[in-house]
């Protein structure tokens, strides 16, 4: 965002910028004026396409607002309404169901990027901060969303995580005051439902302020590339368009491709058959799960037998990213020249993927067949330890003791010389 | 010739700080006073609290069996126990592995009817009926296991279940709430 060369040449146009010099600012930030790093690869895709999630959610969402009622009594009529009676509703309505899953699978996959190419080290933290609040904002709403048609899971979902604030508990009545406050009532009810509509409705244009900053805290120091090098001279830099823009939009088209497959042909893979049951409080299903990308946290916070320190457990999985930026003490930013680093890495996203599939798993189930019988709990605490123990110690440990490997002199060089090798 | 503020100025406090903390302290009320309506209207609302309490026929019950009703939109638990429930639920009132340590007879007006609120204390779910370590209270979302007095032996859930206020109008009928 910065200062603009911009120049148009039509009077109309340049008229125009010298009021409000809004086609500058898009210009550098998005269009010619932005230089890039040469070498970015199809990760740095999944950040527009975060973006594109983004505008889809926002849209299909304004649409079902058009044809929903948040009442306890109307709203899970209302959603079979959209599905069977509102024209084209059925496909508004998936495409928001699993907008919302491949949102996460393109800002996990997006924050994964950021952790292996050491995007998030210096100078870039604040543009990392400003990732993981966006992160949590999505958490958030995507929470409240999926209470909206008042299923089963809608409301036990509900319900158990709004309880987690319950167990900060610290004084006599603390707990049940603010679950109180939470719900508007005394249990999850009409109030609790119509004020998660409200917040549901107001959270992404919160996230799109936040994606703002989060792109002009990126312009500042520029995008990050694989080699994790600064770049320097005009020929480690392309401009954003044409280059990036065609090679986001071949990416996108790609993505569009496997959003539309699961829109039209496993339209409910990723949610829960209880949930097109009715909400009935006086009935919790066998077998309560969150939505998919809540399953890591939750089968941390099923990990600690401690209903407080399970809470804090949870929370501080996540929160714990904001210091990433600090544990990693290594002057070197991308894995690719940090083997040990990309060992462990792998081993994190396996140990977290496991985590989630730990989270479908009831605690008595048996994981491993060996010694008696290794059940879901004790697998979810030696996998909740691994997951801690990969930020306390194994990163500020291996990123202040490997030998790394010798590192380009610019992105210019690094290129050249690969094309003289192929 | 000294001016009153130059005097007030050699003394550390002029009346400009007094003035500046003064305001500052008016506006900080002044905007918590704002605020507070604000946060306050998402407690239960005066309808809600309103809601009336319930009276339950109590005949209706066998001895052994578990009525479930509604009430502030949460299930309450009315079970008509047996002897051996009774006898089983005041011998383990020393038992060692009570995380919240609370007596039977404390926990039930009179022991043949035992009423709590079926929500788990742990995260909210409704515990199910004959099952768990205990055979009485097993809640399925997290593994929590209640004894025949609802009394948490095993599981994260850090309290027993909840006893509401009630009372017994007569032999049959008891008003919860």
């Amino acid at each position: 965002m910065g200062s603009s060369n911009y120049q148009p040449t039509n009077k109309a146009v340049k008229w125009f910028e010298d009021r409000l010099p809004i086609l500058g600012l898009m210009h550098s930030t998005l269009g010619a004026g932005y230089l890039a790093p040469r070498n970015l690869n199809y990760w740095w895709n999944f950040g527009s396409l975060a973006g594109f999630m983004l505008v889809v959610q926002i849209i299909t969402g304004v649409i079902l607002v058009m044809h929903y009622t948040p009442h306890v009594d109307m709203a899970f009529r209302a959603v079979e309404h959209i599905m069977r009676d509102v024209n084209y509703g059925w496909l508004i309505r998936y495409t928001h169901s699993n907008g919302a899953s491949m949102f996460f699978v393109v800002v996990y996959i997006h924050i994964l990027r950021g952790m292996y190419f050491g995007s998030y080290k210096s100078p870039r933290e604040v543009l990392w901060f400003l990732g993981l609040v966006i992160y949590l904002l999505m958490m958030a709403t995507g929470f409240m969303g999926y209470v909206l048609p008042w299923g089963q899971m809608s409301f036990w979902g509900a319900t158990v995580i709004t309880n987690l604030f319950g167990a900060f508990d610290f004084y006599e009545g603390m707990g049940e005051s603010i679950l109180h406050l939470l719900w508007g009532g005394f249990a999850v009810d009409n109030p609790t439902l119509q004020r998660f509509f409200s917040l549901h409705y107001l959270l992404p244009f919160v996230i799109v302020g936040v994606v703002i900053l989060h792109i002009w805290a990126l312009h500042l120091p520029g995008s990050n590339n694989p080699l994790g090098i600064d770049a320097k001279g005009p020929g480690d830099k392309i401009p954003f368009h044409p280059y990036y823009t065609a090679k986001d939009l071949f990416g996108l088209s790609f993505f569009i491709v496997i959003l539309a497959i699961f829109i039209f042909y496993m339209p409910n893979i990723m949610g829960h058959p209880d949930n097109y049951i009715e909400a009935n409080p006086m009935v919790t299903p066998p077998h309560i799960v969150p939505e998919w990308y809540y399953l890591p946290f939750y089968t941390i916070l099923k990990a600690v037998p401690d209903k407080l320190f399970g809470v804090i457990a949870m929370f501080a999985s996540i929160l714990i990213f904001f210091v990433l930026p600090w544990l990693d003490g290594s002057k070197v930013r991308s894995a690719k020249f940090r083997p040990t680093t990309a060992f462990f890495f792998w081993l994190f996203l396996i140990n977290t993927l496991y985590l989630g599939y730990l989270g479908t798993k009831l605690p008595d189930e048996i994981m491993i067949d060996m010694a008696g019988g290794i059940d879901a709990l004790t697998m979810g605490r030696i996998s909740s330890i691994f997951y801690f123990a990969y930020f306390i110690v194994i990163v500020p440990l291996v990123s202040r003791m490997e030998s790394t490997k010798p590192v380009p002199i610019s992105i210019a060089q690094s290129v050249l010389d690969a094309n003289k090798k192929g | 010739m000294t001016t009153k503020d130059q005097v007030e100025h050699e003394e550390g406090v002029t009346r400009r700080n007094f003035l500046y903390v003064a305001t500052g302290a008016v506006g900080a009320v002044g905007a918590a006073s704002v605020v507070w309506p604000l946060v306050d209207q998402m407690n239960p609302s005066a309808d809600v609290l309103a809601l009336a309490s319930v009276e339950v026929d109590l005949t209706a019950i066998p001895e052994g069996q578990t009525l479930k009703i509604l009430w502030r939109g949460k299930p309450i638990f009315i079970r008509h126990r047996t002897a051996a429930e009774i006898k089983t639920a005041v011998a383990d009132n020393g038992a060692t592995d009570l995380i919240d340590p609370e007596d039977d007879q404390a926990r039930a007006e009179r022991p043949e009817w035992l009423i709590m609120v079926g929500v788990c204390t742990h995260l909210g779910c409704v515990p199910l009926d004959q099952r768990g370590d205990f055979n009485a209270w097993f809640c399925p979302c997290h593994g929590s296991h209640y004894d025949i007095s609802g009394r948490i032996r095993k599981g994260p859930a850090p309290r027993n279940l909840e006893v509401p206020k009630y009372a017994f109008l007569n032999d049959t009928t008891v008003k919860i709430g």
